[in-house]
C-alpha cells in the first residue's frame, strides 16, 4: 500500500530481519513479518502506515541503512 | 512515482553470505555507488582481502584481484604501477590490514603510493570466529581474551591510522562509521574524496570504517550499531586525521 508521496518495496528473499530500517523510518512503517524466507530469515514488511500521520515520504532512509540492499524506494 | 533508491549498477544482484547487520555489506554498496557516480566502472580495480570480505569480486562488479592476507596494499602498488590509467583501491580488514599486513601498508603509504585503501575496522578478527585483533579493545570480549583485553598482557589497541598520517607519502586519512543513517552518508564522501585524489594523482590515502560485527561481538544489529557510538569511538575517534589534498572536485 502506497503513500501519497512516497513508498518502498522490500524484497524479502534478500533481507535478513536485522531490523535496522525498522530503527530507522521515522514514521515506523516497517515491521517483520511471521513467515520465514527460504534463508530462514524473518524479513522485513512495509505497512504503507494505516494513517495519514504515518505516510512514507520516500525519504529512503529505510535503504540508505540497509545491509542487505533489499529495499527500493519511489518518491512522488 | 519514480524510482529513487535501487541496487547500484556495480553491485552483483548476488544475496551477501554476510551475516544480519554486517557492515561489510554497507560498505560494499558505497563503493560501488561511488564507482558508479564518478563513472570509473570500467577502469577500477579492486583488491580484496582475506578475511569475512574475501568475496567481495562476488558481489562487486568491477576487475577484482585478489591479495594475500595482508598483501593488499602490495598487490595494489603494482597493479597501480602497471597500470597507472586505472583507479586501484584496497578493502581489508583490521586483522588483514593492522596485523600480518602491518609492514605493507605502511611501507606503501611511506612510498605515497597513488592508491585507495579501504580499512574495515571491527575490532575482530571476524571470518575465523572472533579471535583479538590488534584493534580489539581495552576490556572487550574475544575468544582469545575471556575477561576481556587487557593492556599489560594483551597490549592496548593499535591506531594505525595516525601511524600511517604520520606517513610522508600519505595525503588523505578519514576514520568514519556506518552505523547511522548521517555516518553512512558521510563515509560515502569519504570514499568518494578517496578516489578523486588518486584521479588526481595525489598519492595515499585511506579511510578507516568503524564496522559493525554483531555476530562476533554477541549483539543484534541494532544494538551493534549503538556500541560503536558508545564504545568504539572511544578508542577510535571519528574524523579526519591528515589532509593535505585540501578541497577537491
Ligand atoms: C597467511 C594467513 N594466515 C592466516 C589466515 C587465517 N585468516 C583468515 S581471515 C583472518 C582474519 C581476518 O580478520 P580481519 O582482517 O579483521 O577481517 P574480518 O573477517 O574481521 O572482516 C585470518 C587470521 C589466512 N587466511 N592466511
Ligand atoms: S522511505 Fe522513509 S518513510 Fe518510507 S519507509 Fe523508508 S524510512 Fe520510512
Ligand atoms: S534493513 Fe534490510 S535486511 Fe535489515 S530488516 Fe530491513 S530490509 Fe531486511
Ligand atoms: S562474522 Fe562479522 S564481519 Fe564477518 S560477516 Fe559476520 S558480522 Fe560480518
Ligand atoms: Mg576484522
Amino acid at each position: 500500500m502506497a503513500g501519497k508521496k512516497g513508498m518502498i518495496t522490500i524484497d524479502s528473499e534478500l533481507c535478513k530481519g536485522c531490523y535496522l530500517c525498522i530503527a530507522a523510518c521515522p514514521y515506523g512503517l516497517i515491521e517483520i513479518f511471521d513467515e520465514l524466507n527460504q534463508f530462514g530469515y524473518y524479513p522485513a514488511h512495509f505497512t504503507g502506515g494505516n494513517d495519514k500521520n504515518r505516510e512514507c515520504t520516500g525519504c529512503a532512509t529505510c535503504a540508505l541503512v540497509c545491509p542487505d540492499v533489499a529495499i527500493e524506494v519511489y518518491r512522488e | 512515482m519514480k524510482k529513487v533508491f535501487q541496487r547500484p549498477r556495480y553491485l552483483k544482484k548476488a544475496v551477501f553470505h554476510y551475516c544480519p547487520g554486517c557492515g561489510h555489506s554497507i560498505i560494499h554498496r558505497l563503493i560501488a555507488e561511488v564507482i558508479e557516480e564518478l563513472n570509473i566502472g570500467e577502469k577500477t580495480i579492486g583488491v580484496p582481502p582475506a578475511g569475512c570480505a574475501v568475496l567481495a569480486y562476488d558481489y562487486l562488479d568491477v576487475d577484482m584481484g585478489e591479495a594475500p592476507h595482508g598483501r593488499g596494499a602490495a598487490v595494489a602498488t603494482g597493479l597501480k604501477r602497471v597500470l597507472p590509467d586505472h583507479i586501484i583501491f584496497s578493502y581489508q580488514g583490521d586483522g588483514d590490514i593492522a596485523a600480518i599486513g602491518t609492514a605493507e601498508t605502511i611501507h606503501a603509504a611511506n612510498r605515497g603510493e597513488n592508491i585507495s585503501v579501504f580499512f574495515i575496522n571491527n575490532a575482530c578478527y571476524g571470518m575465523t570466529g572472533g579471535q583479538m585483533a590488534p584493534t580489539t579493545l581495552l576490556g572487550q570480549e574475544s575468544t582469545t581474551t575471556p575477561g576481556g583485553r587487557r593492556k599489560d598482557r594483551d597490549a592496548a589497541p593499535i591506531d594505525l591510522s595516525e601511524m600511517l598520517a604520520i606517513a610522508r607519502g600519505s595525503v588523505y586519512i578519514e576514520r568514519t562509521t556506518v552505523n547511522s543513517p548521517k555516518s553512512i552518508r558521510k563515509t560515502k564522501k569519504a570514499i568518494t574524496k578517496s578516489f578523486k585524489i588518486q584521479m588526481a594523482g595525489l598519492g595515499f590515502s585511506l579511510i578507516e570504517i568503524l564496522s559493525p560485527c554483531p555476530v562476533n561481538w554477541k549483539m543484534a544489529p541494532v544494538e551493534a550499531a549503538r556500541w560503536i557510538d558508545d564504545e568504539m569511538i572511544k578508542t577510535f575517534p571519528l574524523k579526519v586525521i591528515k589532509d593535505t589534498a585540501g578541497k577537491i572536485d
